[in-house]
């Protein structure tokens, strides 16, 4: 937590943040001797999608970890729709009310139905009463394919299913910025469409999301911009259509190139 | 239907069981001992005194002295349940503001634990009369022996849970913050229900040597089961009362001790089969 001083003039231009959904300036953090990020500076507009890529270790789901407050920064500001985020007065609590996360693992509460799942956060975090947050629940689960499977217990869902209640549940939250890691990294091959689809469709509808992933395909398909990580930084970022047919950077050529000998793009 | 493998299996171990259990009774009876022992220690006329007691020839019943030790398990478990939870919530918490009670936490855990059950019982049920506080001194024995149970138990007990605690994946842990929950909420909603689910079995084998420590408050002076056997040993020169309490305090715990086997396998069973998907 070192560095937050520039909260207060946060800048230069406190209205700055206006269009901007989030804004990372400087985010440095490391464990131990392992320096996963090494200044990084983004900017996402409200409605945008983008899409963090790279190799594995190089510090995409840190990144989304600090921006949801998971980890600890070491230096460097972010600022969700203009305010700052990071800094010994923020509540971290409220921050993350208003940006959800879905992991790689889905990590669903075992001991609870999928309904409880969903409306567990909304009651004991938003207030709702227990109608109102089951109705909400019903409509998303509904809206996503899982009307039938709210009084099951995860253990007897798909993998698939799972990560959509999981996206589910954060959505719940009604929150402002959707922080996507890996989420079709767990899954079997035949699984990865029916999350992928439901992230296209929260596309559609204006969701603000960050995007770490391996699909490149589907980043392409869905970014407004594509942010190609290596080493902790972000060497490269454009449109896809830019990013992945006239990469700039050596690295990025090099790291594309290996994609494609694999057969992932 | 058994198959022929399985009928086999079954002979087989009925037969050793049988045989085992025969030699035993053999040995007993070869010994030299053999007739005072069973005069002494299992003596069917005495075991039934002992069991009925007689007031009037100076020695309690055993029967209904195990009423007291069920009452102070019963009572001292509900306590352990509680206080030990409140330990272990407070010793895995971060945080510079409860700093203090850690560290009182942590030197309490490893003081109870490190002292006799027996030096707990008697510094407790000599030391708190002593004190001639208004409240604190003038219970009776049971009183401050279900006390010491509780200060010691729940000194293991707590580690118990922070070990089920610490056996949620932090994974669980990232998710209910993620979502805006607080430590304490998410404490309450997500880790505890996983943590307890995980540590029934060893907590039932705790509670199982709970129903057998509650025989050591005897040494304050409560008749409890154990004590109202050596009243009826002391009186009559026979132990046979002994074996009463030993039947009696069996009958507690075999039934504890099969329902913790059973939710041992229930849980093995689950898991496997969660691994399979």
């Amino acid at each position: 937590m070192a560095r937050t001083g520039g909260g207060a003039s946060a800048g230069d231009t406190p209205g700055a943040g206006g269009a901007s959904a989030l804004r990372v300036e400087g985010l440095r953090k490391a464990f131990g001797a392992n320096e996963v990020l090494r200044g990084i500076d983004l900017t996402v507009t409200s409605h945008e999608v983008i899409c963090l890529i790279g190799a594995s270790g190089s510090g995409k789901s840190t990144l989304l970890r600090c921006v949801n407050l998971l980890e600890r920064i070491d230096a460097g500001t972010i600022y969700l729709d203009g305010q700052l985020i990071t800094g010994p007065a923020v509540n971290e609590n409220l921050v993350r009310q208003h940006i959800g996360i879905v992991f790689q693992s889905f990590n669903l509460f075992p001991h609870m139905t999928v309904e409880r799942n969903v409306t567990l956060a909304p009651m004991k975090v938003l207030g709702l009463s227990k109608a109102e947050a089951v109705a909400q629940s019903r409509v998303l689960l509904e809206r996503f394919g899982l009307g039938e499977k709210r009084a099951d217990y995860p253990d007897r869902l798909s993998g698939g299913q799972q990560q959509r209640v999981a996206i589910v549940r954060a959505l719940a939250m009604r929150p402002r910025l959707m922080l996507l890691d890996e989420v079709t990294s767990a899954l079997d091959p035949e699984l990865v469409s029916e999350v992928l689809d439901v992230i296209r469709e929260l596309a559609e509808g204006g969701m603000t999301m960050l995007i770490a992933t391996h699909e490149m395909g589907f980043a392409r398909d869905i970014a407004s911009r594509v942010c190609f990580l290596a080493d902790g930084q972000i060497i490269e970022q454009g449109p896809p259509a830019q990013l992945f047919s006239q990469p700039s950077d050596e690295r990025t050529r090099r790291f594309l190139r290996r994609i494609v000998d694999a057969g992932r793009l | 239907m058994l198959g022929d493998g399985n009928r086999r299996s079954v002979a087989l171990s009925t037969t050793s069981t049988v045989i085992v259990l025969a030699a035993l009774v053999a040995l007993l009876a070869a010994a030299p001992g053999s007739r005072v022992v069973r005069h002494t220690f299992f003596n069917p006329t005495d075991m039934w005194r002992a069991f009925v007691g007689d007031p009037k020839a100076g020695y309690y019943s055993v029967g209904e002295a195990l009423w007291l030790n069920i009452r102070m398990f019963v009572i001292a478990e509900i306590l352990i349940l509680i206080v030990a939870l409140v330990v272990a919530v407070i010793r895995q918490s971060t945080g510079p503001v409860l700093l203090p009670l850690r560290i009182v936490s942590t030197v309490y855990v490893d003081v109870a634990r490190g002292v006799p059950l027996i030096l707990l019982i008697f510094a407790i049920g000599f030391g708190a009369p002593a004190l001639s506080l208004a409240f604190i001194s003038y219970q009776s024995a049971a009183v401050y022996g279900v006390a010491a149970l509780v200060l010691s138990y729940s000194a293991y007990v707590s580690e118990v849970y922070r070990a089920g605690i610490g056996s949620v994946h932090r994974s669980q842990v990232a998710a209910a913050r993620s979502l805006g929950l607080s430590q304490w909420t998410s404490m309450r909603y997500v880790i505890l229900p996983q943590a307890i689910r995980n540590i029934i079995p060893p907590l039932l084998n705790d509670f199982i040597s709970l129903q057998k420590d509650t025989a050591l408050v005897g040494v304050l002076g409560s008749i409890e089961a154990n004590k109202a056997a050596e009243l009826f040993a002391d009186t009559t020169f026979n132990y046979s009362s002994y074996a009463v309490a030993a039947v009696l305090f069996l009958l507690l715990t075999i039934p504890l001790a099969r329902f913790t086997d059973h939710l041992i396998a229930r849980d093995r069973a689950r898991r496997l089969a969660g691994a399979v998907q």
